[in-house]
């Protein structure tokens, strides 16, 4: 498997040289980073070109990367100071220093029986727009649909950009880091109006569990197959 | 002279012919349908937010809702996306269990399919005849979890608990009588691999007898036949995966192409479809259950002779055994801290896929080190199928829009998520 997939590696890096990044990943998977400028031009090539052949785009997700790397709750130091409370959200500064919104793209090439898969950031951190990718592959369209639909993220050029999972007339993108878990509004029948309406919602969100982040040495990569 | 103007139709979302919560919009003409404009999200739950705020292990539960009919699958496709960023290695025995109960599913869920399917279209009785089945099989999750679907069966590493020694029964009621429940049980008299086996050698007769009612009946080839053709070109833009895909042409299938746990020492073949149309990929689901079948009989024989531990042996990801916690105080902390904290997974991002009895079911999961998923998002091969609807329909008769939504397989718990 290896040797082919370094083979796969080094066609993609010759194709597209300067156009990629190669980003560290699982040894069984290949993935690379693409400016958002570049991204339909690089798909285009990745579809076309008679060594790679990506027929298919299996899938789209939007990522928030907002929370990347930071704790809920703070633990390490907990045994001296106690633990800190609950999350300090809205600022940055966080572990991930870099665009705040990503798309992540996999790839399937039926021809070649390879997988790839693809991330572009959104430059703007404010205004997340990336180009659509439907007239690449046409599975993009309602992908696209979705990811807008929950991050906001605005595609150049979608023929149908609407929401596509949440209610009609929803305010906000749900799966921002942001956006609390239990909404911001909640739905009830109102026995006067005689119909259903939308009200503040009524409980308290808490986190039962905190996010801890731990360094185990044990899946540290100069460790692996030791044991 | 007068205006004629298409005709919207309001389709959904409570139609027993919808599969779920699905509406659609129909632009027509007279009965031709000129425009469909699904939407979907009537089930949102948010099932990739809620896996955002709770450790790895307990999210497991959540995959098996989001296709509720072939529930195992998908909680494989998150469990394999863990064991990829773990690194951790699952026995062998554990293997062949999960590739048991994944063809199991496989079944489970084309038995639904074909009869939901066959009543959408007129033909009553399939569904009967596929109930009937469908509830061994249950039985067969039942004795394993201890539930009839939502299992949480797999965990990373492996699987809960080894296959039991004996099956539950049938007890005598007022509604069922003595003789009754001995005929039940007689298949469930000994293990749970004595009752698989027993219903692998029974099954391919039952298949022949849903054949006997559809394959060759004038009414299903008239409703099927030509509806809904999608090219092979066509698909692969579409991402179409599993039997949508294999219904035009292109022998994709992950097991064969891919092959994850033991797939790639298994005997089993491909069904292919040549034009594309709702007979092709009815003919390919039904010979899917066949070579499920002997996939399933290949897992019971190897299981019989070879056993062994069900669960790496990784103390981060496996919780302390009863009997340790007992007397350990360490193991006992250990108990308490795996089912309130979890365990952290490493730093990355991976997409494991499966081949799911509807197409890809894929997890992709981002990690930054910490004891919640960062990022989970489940590739559903339904949304990428119910996405190519319009396409489908267009140009057909509003009868034929629900032979197409029978033929894509839809569940709206993966579609919506």
């Amino acid at each position: 498997m290896s040797a082919h997939f370094t083979q796969l590696a080094s066609r993609i890096e010759a194709e597209l040289a300067g156009r990629v990044q190669r980003r560290p990943s699982l040894p069984c998977d290949l993935s690379y980073d693409v400016a958002a400028a570049d991204l339909v031009a690089v798909a285009t090539v990745l579809r076309d070109h008679a060594d790679l052949r990506f027929e298919l785009l299996i899938d789209v997700a939007g990522v928030d990367y907002m929370d990347y790397g930071r704790s809920e709750w703070r633990t390490q130091s907990a045994t001296s100071s106690g633990f800190g409370r609950g999350v300090n959200r809205g600022g940055s500064g966080g572990a991930h220093d870099g665009p705040r919104f990503a798309g992540l793209y996999q790839l399937l090439s039926v021809t070649h029986n390879e997988r790839l898969s693809l991330r572009a950031f959104c430059t703007d951190n404010q205004d997340p727009v990336l180009d659509t990718l439907t007239g690449v592959w046409a599975s993009a369209n309602w992908f696209e649909r979705e990811a807008f639909d929950l991050f906001g993220i605005v595609f150049n050029g979608h023929p149908d950009l609407r929401r596509i999972l949440t209610d009609y007339g929803f305010i906000g993108h749900p799966f921002r880091k942001d956006f609390p878990l239990v909404g911001n509004v909640e739905v009830k029948y109102d026995a006067e109006k005689q119909r259903v309406v939308y009200v503040p919602v009524e409980i308290t969100e808490r986190t039962l569990v905190p996010r801890v982040i731990r360094d185990d040495v044990r899946y540290a990569p100069e460790l692996k197959g030791r044991s | 002279m007068a205006e004629i103007r298409n005709f919207t139709l309001n389709f959904g979302p409570q139609h027993p012919a919808a599969h779920g919560v699905l509406r659609l919009v129909l632009e027509m003409d007279g009965e031709t349908i000129m425009k469909a404009d699904p939407h979907v999200g009537l089930l949102h739950r948010g099932t990739e937010k809620l896996a955002e705020h709770k450790p790895f292990n307990q999210s497991i539960g959540y995959m098996d809702r989001l296709d509720y009919v072939s529930m195992m699958c998908n909680e494989h496709a998150y469990v394999m996306a863990m064991e990829k960023l773990l690194g951790v290695q699952v026995p062998l025995r554990a293997q062949y269990i999960r590739v048991m109960y994944d063809e199991i599913t496989r079944i489970l869920n084309h038995l639904l399919w074909l009869g939901a399917h066959g009543l959408d279209i007129g033909a009553m009785s399939v569904f009967l005849f596929c109930f009937r089945e469908r509830e061994d099989l249950m039985d067969c999750y039942e004795a394993v979890s201890g539930t009839r679907m939502h299992a949480t069966y797999y965990r990373p590493g492996g699987v809960y608990r080894d296959l039991p020694e004996t099956m539950p029964r049938y007890q005598a009621s007022r509604w069922r009588s003595q003789k009754d429940v001995d005929r039940l049980n007689e298949s469930r008299s000994g293990s749970l691999l004595d009752f698989i086996e027993d219903f692998t050698a029974r099954f391919p007769g039952c298949v022949d007898e849903y054949e006997t009612l559809l394959t060759d009946n004038r009414i299903w080839k008239q409703r099927t036949v030509n509806i809904g053709v999608v090219t092979p070109e066509r698909a692969m833009q579409l991402g179409f995966t599993g039997p949508m895909i294999r219904g035009s042409g292109i022998a994709w299938d992950l097991r064969k192409k891919q092959p994850y746990e033991v797939y790639a020492d298994m005997d089993f073949d491909i069904p292919v479809g040549v034009n594309g149309d709702c007979y092709d990929r009815y003919l390919v689901r039904v010979e899917e259950m066949r070579q499920s079948n002997r996939i399933v009989r290949q897992c019971v024989d190897w299981l019989r002779k070879n056993p062994g531990p069900v669960m790496a042996d990784d103390r981060k990801i496996r919780q302390p055994r009863r009997e340790e916690m007992k007397g350990d105080m360490e193991s006992l902390i250990h108990h308490f801290k795996y089912f309130t904290e979890g365990f952290s997974v490493p730093e990355g991002e991976t997409y494991a896929a499966v081949e799911a009895p509807k197409g890809e079911f894929g997890v992709l999961l981002v990690s930054d080190g910490a004891n919640k998923p960062y990022r989970l998002h489940c590739r559903a091969p339904g949304f990428a199928h119910l996405s190519a609807l319009p396409e489908m329909v267009e140009g057909h008769m509003l009868a034929d829009v629900v032979a197409v939504i029978g033929t894509q397989d839809i569940v709206f718990g993966e579609v919506d998520r």
